[in-house]
């Protein structure tokens, strides 16, 4: 059985985390390329349903990462992408699916070390947690359909 | 005299009147009823029996009366807006009237989030208010709320609550006047331990004449420990419990506290006979009924006059 | 509006587990305001439970609609085209939107998706309260402009009750009492000598108690 590599998505702000992975990237330090960055305006710009559509299209971890706390650009919108991610990870939780997959994260534009730290810690408990419960969900049923 | 009530006798004679309080029991112990009442015979004019009291159920206080009326003695029938609409409030009322009880006290009762059956609906079809209206005309126009006669109406002496202690402190002489507005005979107050803020309360009272419209009764409570001190200053709403007093019976002993606690009692309903207006007192010695005797007789009410 | 809150996820998975298509129908007024049931909650319902299939193995078809109200016949015609091809229909509307949908399309099974809560009004983003009982007969130009019915936990039109403290209920800290709001309120407009008119006990049959209601407009009937 191959080894189980996590596809993680990340929504990241353009003033602050997409500059620090940016930073990152020139600093060349490594950080997994599991991680698919997904630039926005602002963290507060995602909405509950990206989370939730990003899960359900296959995505075994989410973040949401954002400005640190008084410092988004757009005044307090890192403080709506927590209470949406709080409200999603209990949704998540109904339905039977681990909360910890999806996480917000707040750095400023500066911190390139933090970024690469956060994707690597972040990729390494997911790929602890498994793949995504909905693709596995949709295999076991293929591959029953198969030998059936 | 509007009624054959020896409360109203009493009162209406010029002495301080007294009433006593029961809590039936939570079953079919008709015996447990007549225990309390017994203990209470002779030192109290009436006897309060309460309705499902905090939204727990008991015996009915109409039961319960009626068990008291077997006895010989003079129950004050509690009734609380929260379980009953007018037709079953108006058929109790005749149906306790023909069991010859004659006094009531007209209550909102506590909401039933308090009680054992949270998810009950409460009635509130009338407000407490709206209630001492009804009664007083059953017994003065002889009518029912709807408008129909009664036959052989029912002559309650009608009492009602006053909390002077509760918020906003502002408009409580206004709510007396309200229900001295709507009928109300006779009032007995929440349990008074801030003497100096009934004082307040019963300034405005007077200001205002209510005194001589309707019986004002102090309602006072024996405290047995400074565990129920503390109890009744902070959870329970609309009670004023003055530091000093819990402070009291936090300094006295274990085994003297219940003594500490009947003689604050005294002292409280002597500061009240002197008080303008008083009419007399309402002693809720909730489980703790034997401490009544004492409590009438070193306050001066013993024996009760015969009217 | 009318509030509502979504129900449980077990719940709705429940009444829809042996389907394998379903219509999710949202409403763009009253749920749409506190959002439960709008566009938006409707999409979200539909990832959550396709998750839920699949992370079972199994999957559904939703097809997702959100109509201007659920509560007119003409707007809920537009189902029409699409009820042959699913199961059952979830609806995210009140119970009125639910029943409307019932009413037009018989054959086929209905669930809501909601719980329907009360009439209330926005107290701030994301924060709904209760103001309206429906009782009927609106008694607010007796007492402010603030409802007891709706807003005094034992509907007291001759408030408030011995528990009011510090301006709250005697239920909870979180509760105002509404007779602490009207007092001030009568104070406010220098009238509070109409705090002791006495309000007379009320007729109750115009209330849901006294049958289900009905309103014609002769002139648009």
């Amino acid at each position: 059985m191959e080894k189980f590599e996590p596809v993680i998505v990340a929504f990241c702000c353009h003033y602050c985390a997409y500059t620090a992975a940016d930073m990152a990237g020139s600093m060349r330090l490594s950080y997994p390329t599991n991680v698919k960055i997904v630039r926005v305006p602002c963290s507060g710009k995602v909405d509950s349903i990206h989370m939730l559509k990003a899960l359900e299209k296959g995505a075994d971890g989410v973040l949401v990462a954002g400005c640190l706390e008084g410092d988004c650009h757009f005044k307090n919108g890192n403080t709506k992408a927590v209470k949406r991610v709080t409200f999603v990870r209990k949704l998540l939780e109904e339905i039977g699916i681990e909360p910890e997959r999806l996480s917000m994260v707040t750095m400023s534009a500066g911190m390139g070390m933090r970024f690469a730290q956060i994707a690597n810690e972040f990729t390494a408990q997911i790929r602890k947690l498994g793949p995504n419960p909905v693709c596995a969900g949709i295999e076991a049923r293929t591959k029953s359909s198969k030998v059936a | 005299m509007n009624t054959q009530s020896i409360l109203e006798k009493v009162m209406r004679a010029g002495h301080i009147g007294v009433t006593g309080e029961c809590g039936p029991p939570r079953g079919a112990l008709p015996d447990k009823v007549k225990e309390k009442a017994e203990l209470l015979r002779g030192h109290v004019d009436a006897v309060n029996i309460t309705d499902n009291q905090t939204a727990m159920v008991r015996m009915s206080s109409f039961a319960a009366s009626m068990i008291l009326r077997q006895m010989d003695m003079h129950p004050v029938l509690q009734m609380v807006c929260r379980d009953r609409n007018r037709l079953a409030m108006q058929a109790d009322i005749i149906g306790a009237y023909a069991h010859g009880i004659n006094t009531m006290l007209c209550l909102s009762g506590d909401h039933m989030r308090f009680g054992d059956h949270p998810m009950a609906s409460g009635v509130f079809d009338l407000d407490s208010v709206q209630l001492i209206q009804t009664v007083r005309k059953m017994r003065d126009e002889g009518k029912f709320q709807g408008g129909a006669d009664i036959q052989n109406a029912p002559r309650m002496f009608i009492g009602a609550a006053a909390n002077p202690f509760a918020d906003p402190f502002e408009l409580r002489v206004a709510r007396l006047a309200k229900k001295v507005r709507a009928g109300a005979d006779f009032i007995q107050t929440q349990c008074i331990f801030n003497i100096d803020k009934f004082e307040q309360w019963m300034k405005g009272v007077r200001d205002r004449g209510l005194h001589k419209e309707v019986f004002i009764m102090g309602g006072v409570t024996p405290m047995k420990s400074v565990g129920a001190a503390r109890y009744m200053k902070n959870k329970v709403p609309g009670m004023d419990v003055p530091t000093e007093l819990v402070d009291r019976m936090a300094k006295t002993p274990k085994e003297k506290q219940p003594q500490e606690g009947i003689d604050i009692c005294v002292e409280t309903i002597q500061r009240l006979l002197s008080i303008e207006g008083v009419s007399g007192i309402h002693i809720m010695a909730i489980e703790w009924e034997s401490a009544v005797p004492e409590i009438v007789e070193r306050s001066g009410l013993y024996p009760r006059p015969n009217v | 509006m009318i509030t509502a809150e979504r129900k449980p996820i077990a719940e709705i998975i429940d009444s829809i587990d042996s389907c394998r298509r379903i219509l999710l129908v949202g409403c763009n007024e009253c749920v749409t305001v506190c959002a439960a049931g709008g566009r938006k909650e409707v999409a979200t319902l539909a990832s959550a439970l396709q998750m839920d299939f699949m992370k079972r193995g199994k999957t559904i078809e939703i097809r997702e609609m959100t109509l201007e109200r659920q509560c007119d016949p003409e707007y809920v015609e537009q189902l029409a085209p699409f009820i042959d091809q699913v199961d059952a229909v979830i609806s995210m509307a009140c119970g009125c939107g639910v029943q409307e949908v019932v009413r037009r399309f018989k054959a086929k099974r209905v669930y809501p998706a909601v719980n329907t809560k009360f009439m209330g009004a926005s107290e701030r983003p994301g924060v709904w309260a209760e103001r309206c009982h429906g009782c009927g007969n609106c008694l607010l130009g007796l007492t402010g402009g603030i409802c007891p019915i709706a807003r005094c936990s034992k509907r007291l039109m001759n408030g408030p009750c011995g528990g009011s403290s510090k301006g709250k209920c005697e239920i909870s800290s979180e509760v105002d009492c509404v007779w602490q709001l009207i007092w001030d309120r009568l104070k406010e407009l220098g009238i509070q000598d109409k705090y002791e008119d006495i309000i007379l006990a009320k007729d109750w049959s115009t209330e849901r108690g006294g049958g289900p209601r009905r309103i014609v407009r002769e002139d648009l009937a």
